[in-house]
């Protein structure tokens, strides 16, 4: 069976020149670079070179202003929780997107039970930012503006610059989230004005454990981590000098690379929608077209009258990886927030899947999966009581009406005796 | 990779796969049809009764794959029983049955119940007659 992974939004493979400069940092150069001697000193040179390489992929200035923690999570707790209480003096109001991503979201609402206040700014069906609404959010008590540069689920490119200009004119700090962009898409934190950037190189072919907080001047942070002072003393803990190491490297391949991974993956990316459009009925993508305002690695889809879990279960027994934002499939059995925060219907949202390209990925793989994704989808529907009483007419298509019988989601809301979240 | 990893285990994913019982039944004599309101998904069941016993039933589910493995396995076990004995059907039945479930996936199962509940009391409305004699348990509250 042909194995095709299409979730590279969760992980990708180590490249073997990642692999291959982390070695000599497990069993010989082993020490800690906080220590005073040889062995700390050998292994902080090396840090210092995963700095700069960090540094020269989003146009940073300084490898200072780079800091390493474990991963995105908590690269953005320490953003947020960093900033607001290093800056509780002077106010405590946040303003974040509406669909960023959950480590975002929970800690800022960590911090409202601790008496800080949150605005979240709406989105657009295509889940871009509503400028109006954030500019007139921002109050003198507003300690930080978070805005990510890439969605993580609809992948959506946000207009950072402007979110930029608009933090700089209310003398805000900016917080992007780059985790979804960096490395498959420039981030220049000097032109998007940002004072934090998050990334993490296990997106981009370097290895999990590491995620990099770029910061400058425009934000005060402490940390949030006790018992040390690595990191400039923004981060205490022991750093995973290997995963450093190797997430330098991949970042400076990240960024040679970069242009032929955009266009690898956007060939791919045109070729697979047009396929799953053309072979299925039914079926919707969500967020903006493949092209200037999304991502060239992710599409987002809705296929209408079955459910994401049943989809993803029956693609991995066909040897493709997906990703779901069907409540199902979520711990809490709810949607996806960005689903919802983009105002998809719920029957649309449980039918959901993500795929994600990578640079290995090849164009015998996409028809392959355009080819299966069809079968698993007619599979589904036969089982499905939906697709039934849709085309006996009894409730309509979300993505297409017929102007036929009731809506799903009150089809769903009159058998449950509630309404569908 | 190999396949050898699955979110479930093989019992389940083998109802997931080649379901049993799936579609409906011909002429039903009770149609249920219910929705969790956990997670929004519906599930169907349609029964074929004759002289008081369940002849045949079939389901049709807009669900996950738990909630697809459960309402085969429902509908496995549930027929050739008596309108009674399926009135005391528990969705611990199912779970036991497919070799357990998860635990944020226990509701799904219990969608199974409900679905082969609904469609009892289906049929009991179209046959009056029976009421009485059926020694009907309360529905069980989730
Ligand atoms: S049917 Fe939704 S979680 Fe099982």
């Amino acid at each position: 069976m042909r194995h095709v992974f299409l979730d590279h939004q969760s992980s990708t493979p180590v490249l073997p020149e990642v692999f291959d400069a982390m070695k000599p940092f497990f069993m010989e150069a082993f020490g800690n670079p906080s220590s005073l001697h040889q062995h700390g000193l050998r292994v902080r040179d090396a840090m210092k070179k995963a700095r700069q390489q960090m540094a020269a992929l989003i146009n940073a200035d300084s490898e200072e202003e780079i800091f390493f923690t474990s991963d995105g999570t908590e690269s953005s707790n320490l953003a947020i929780k960093g900033v607001a209480y290093a800056n509780e003096r002077k106010g405590k109001h946040l303003v974040v997107s509406a669909t960023e991503h959950p480590s975002v979201m929970q800690s800022v609402e960590f911090l409202e039970k601790q008496g800080w206040t949150c605005t979240r700014v709406s989105v657009d069906p295509e889940g871009l930012i509503n400028l109006e609404e954030l500019k007139a959010a921002i109050t003198p008590q507003t300690v930080l503006v978070a805005v990510h540069h890439v969605n993580h689920d609809i992948g959506t490119i946000e207009p950072i610059v402007e979110v930029g200009r608009i933090c700089a004119e209310k003398n805000v700090p900016l917080y992007v989230d780059c985790e979804a962009s960096a490395g498959w898409l420039p981030v220049d934190v000097k032109q998007f004005g940002a004072a934090l950037v998050s990334f993490s190189p296990h997106r981009f072919y370097g290895p999990k454990g590491v995620g990099v907080l770029y910061r400058n001047k425009k934000a005060r942070i402490v940390s949030i981590m006790h018992g040390g002072v690595q990191e400039g003393g923004r981060r205490a803990g022991t750093e995973n000098v290997p995963a450093i190491v190797g997430g330098g490297v991949a970042a400076e391949i990240a960024l040679r690379e970069m242009p032929t991974r955009i266009e690898h993956t956007a060939t791919l990316q045109k070729r697979l929608w047009d396929g799953l459009k053309t072979n299925i009925k039914f079926i919707k993508l969500n967020g903006p077209e493949p092209g200037p305002m999304r991502v060239s690695t992710n599409l987002n889809l809705s296929t209408e009258f079955i459910e994401g879990e049943g989809q993803l279960l029956l693609c991995d027994m066909s040897g493709i990886a997906v990703a779901s934002g069907s409540s199902c499939v979520s711990k809490s059995l709810k949607i996806s927030h960005v689903l919802g925060a983009i105002g998809l219907d719920h029957a649309l949202a449980q039918g959901n899947i993500i795929m994600s390209l990578g640079k290995g990925n090849t164009a015998d793989d996409i028809d392959y999966v355009v080819e299966a994704f069809g079968k698993i989808v007619v599979k589904l529907r036969g089982m499905s009581p939906m697709w039934d009483e849709f085309e006996r007419g009894v409730i309509d298509s979300v993505i297409n009406p017929t102007g036929r019988g009731k809506s799903f989601s009150q089809h769903a809301a009159d058998i449950s005796g509630k309404a569908a979240h | 990779m190999s396949d050898t990893y699955t979110l479930y285990n093989q019992t389940v994913m083998d109802h997931f796969m080649n379901p049993r019982n799936m579609g409906d039944v011909k002429d039903a004599d009770g149609i249920g049809e219910v929705g969790a309101a956990a997670c929004g998904d519906i599930m169907k069941i349609s029964l074929k009764i004759k002289d008081g016993r369940i002849e045949d039933a079939r389901f049709k589910t807009f669900g996950c794959g738990s909630a697809i493995a459960s309402s085969s396995m429902a509908t496995e076990l549930i027929k050739g029983r008596t309108i009674a004995e399926a009135m005391n059907f528990s969705n611990q039945e199912v779970v036991d049955a497919l070799g357990g479930l998860p635990p944020v996936k226990i509701h799904c199962s219990v969608l199974a119940e409900e679905a082969l509940k609904a469609a009892l009391e289906d049929y009991v409305k179209k046959h009056p007659e029976l009421a009485a004699q059926i020694n009907k348990s309360e529905p069980v509250a989730v």
